[in-house]
């Protein structure tokens, strides 16, 4: 009962707040509402006895990914943002648009089934805590899909590395203001 | 009646952590007195013990000022998300044996979520305030706080790696009651990239960069007054305190001592953690701070790098131990 009523409660709050995000003006705020959702998306993780999973979406998604929205957020020039009263011409066709697929989403509803129960029901996690459980798993079943992400993830942190390495000039010394950047 | 009882528990947990943060205050200008050959605060009350309370009631009753151009619901809520975060994450830590509010398995990375949402408030506060010292403060703070973040995950991996659990009960259990069995020696690496991370996550001199007062006048809380100011203080000490915890469970073998201490479990936890806010103290009394890209370089370039090789180097003694 206490369960449902908690789900309720945060599906009810992930919708409202995934509106609003959209919704606001304010970009800083469209962030901020976009941070309770997170938090309730790691409620309803804690609702499937996934706590090592609701820990990680706080940590990576709360306090990484939407701080480096933020710091974009901050870099634009909000003033004249807040002055431009609609992004888009065409409000009524946006409208009409997600009216059908939100249409589309309540019809698929019907014909959800629930699966037959895995290697891991609710006692065997709680017994074995999730962390391990999920670290099993991932490194034993998962292991090549696994390392692919990581190699993906690699090639990512390089290309990173090579799109800001700045071309120096020969014979000046790296770090000192008085280096002149090739462009 | 078990939640009035865990209400009580939580109220009593708060007043005490609260004292101690007012005399915290009072111990640092102290500390930093005596070091610099002054006598520190000595007219309220004997030798100024009275003074963090005569502190306290004089922000409590002064005017609380909210700028004009400033983003309002913003500004009124970003000290409440500082205190907040980083009241929740006291919940979590054993003070003694089966002495946790919530003993939760995810112990240590709740603590990591929570002290990640604290900078939320530095950044709102930075911006929202509209002023060009709180933003810039804002967003030092923002940079640091990631880079740092990083590092301090992970050289707390290898203690994990070690006591095979994120309960920090069990990372206290795992690390026996000897002196020589403490995780400070295996982990010595770990140890000093989580002490410098340390530092830079709570804003402590030598990175206090967010609120270096001879060129921001006092950085993100720069337009804040009263009793706003004073949560953004006590915050600060608290995340102190907390830090100082995470430290002396994780490798200074938390509640156990040489001697068992009667009727007072807590002993030695307090008396390390006293310990970890002396070095704090001591830190800032002495050093001088970093210049930005000093700060960067040295986060990035030495102490995750650091912080790798304490993990290969855990992982390939635990696989010979075996």
């Amino acid at each position: 009962m206490f369960n449902q009523i908690l789900f309720l409660y945060c599906a009810l709050v992930i919708i409202s707040t995934g509106l609003l995000a959209v919704r606001f003006k304010n970009p800083v705020y469209s962030v901020l509402s976009v941070l309770v959702l997170f938090f309730h998306m790691a409620g309803l993780y804690l609702i499937l006895n996934a706590e090592f999973l609701a820990a990680i979406q706080v940590i990576v998604y709360a306090g990484a990914i939407l701080v480096l929205y933020l710091f974009v957020m901050f870099l634009v020039n909000l003033r004249q943002e807040l002055k431009v009263e609609r992004f888009i011409a065409s409000h009524r066709v946006s409208a009409i648009t997600s009216a059908a697929l939100g249409i589309c989403l309540l019809a698929i509803i019907p014909s959800f089934k629930l699966g037959a129960k895995g290697a891991y029901p609710v006692e065997r996690i709680q017994q074995l805590t999730h962390t391990k459980a999920m670290g099993f798993e991932l490194y034993s079943t998962f292991i090549l899909p696994f390392e692919i992400a990581g190699l993906i993830l690699l090639i990512a942190v390089i290309g990173g590395l090579v799109l800001a390495r700045k071309e120096r000039e020969e014979g000046c010394n790296p770090g000192t203001d008085t280096c002149e950047v090739k462009k | 009646m078990q939640i009035l009882i865990i209400i009580l528990q939580i109220a009593v947990l708060l007043a005490i952590v609260l004292l101690h943060v007012a005399y915290v205050t009072y111990f640092e200008r102290k500390i930093i007195g005596h070091m610099q050959v002054r006598m520190g605060p000595m007219l309220v009350g004997w030798h100024g013990l009275l003074q963090p309370i005569a502190d306290g009631i004089k922000s409590f009753f002064k005017e609380d000022i909210i700028p004009e151009q400033a983003d309002k619901p913003l500004f009124m809520a970003a000290p409440v998300i500082c205190l907040v975060t980083m009241l929740a994450s006291l919940a979590v830590l054993p003070f003694a044996k089966g002495w946790a509010l919530a003993d939760i398995n995810i112990g240590l990375l709740f603590i990591f979520a929570m002290s990640s949402l604290a900078s939320y408030g530095v950044i709102l506060a930075g911006w929202a305030s509209n002023s060009k010292y709180t933003f810039l403060g804002g967003l030092r703070s923002m940079a640091q706080v990631i880079s740092y973040e990083i590092p301090m995950g992970m050289s707390l991996i290898g203690v994990m790696m070690l006591a095979g659990s994120l309960n920090l009960t069990e990372i206290v259990e795992a690390q026996g009651t000897s002196l020589f069995s403490i995780y400070l020696f295996p982990q010595i690496i770990g140890f000093f990239v989580f002490f410098v991370a340390m530092l830079a996550e709570t804003n402590r001199v030598p990175f206090d960069l967010p609120e270096a007062e001879t060129e921001l006048v006092s950085g993100y809380i720069t337009e804040y007054s009263g009793m706003r100011y004073a949560m953004f203080f006590m915050a600060e000490y608290i995340g102190m305190m907390v830090m100082a915890s995470i430290g002396t469970v994780c490798f200074l073998g938390g509640w156990n001592g040489p001697f068992a201490i009667p009727f007072f479990p807590p002993f030695w936890f307090i008396l390390k953690v006293y310990g970890f806010l002396f070095l704090f103290i001591w830190i800032r009394a002495t050093l001088p701070r970093y210049r930005y890209d000093q700060l960067m370089a040295l986060g990035w370039k030495l102490l995750i790098p650091l912080s790798l090789l304490n993990v290969v180097l855990t992982g390939l003694f635990k696989i010979l131990a075996n």
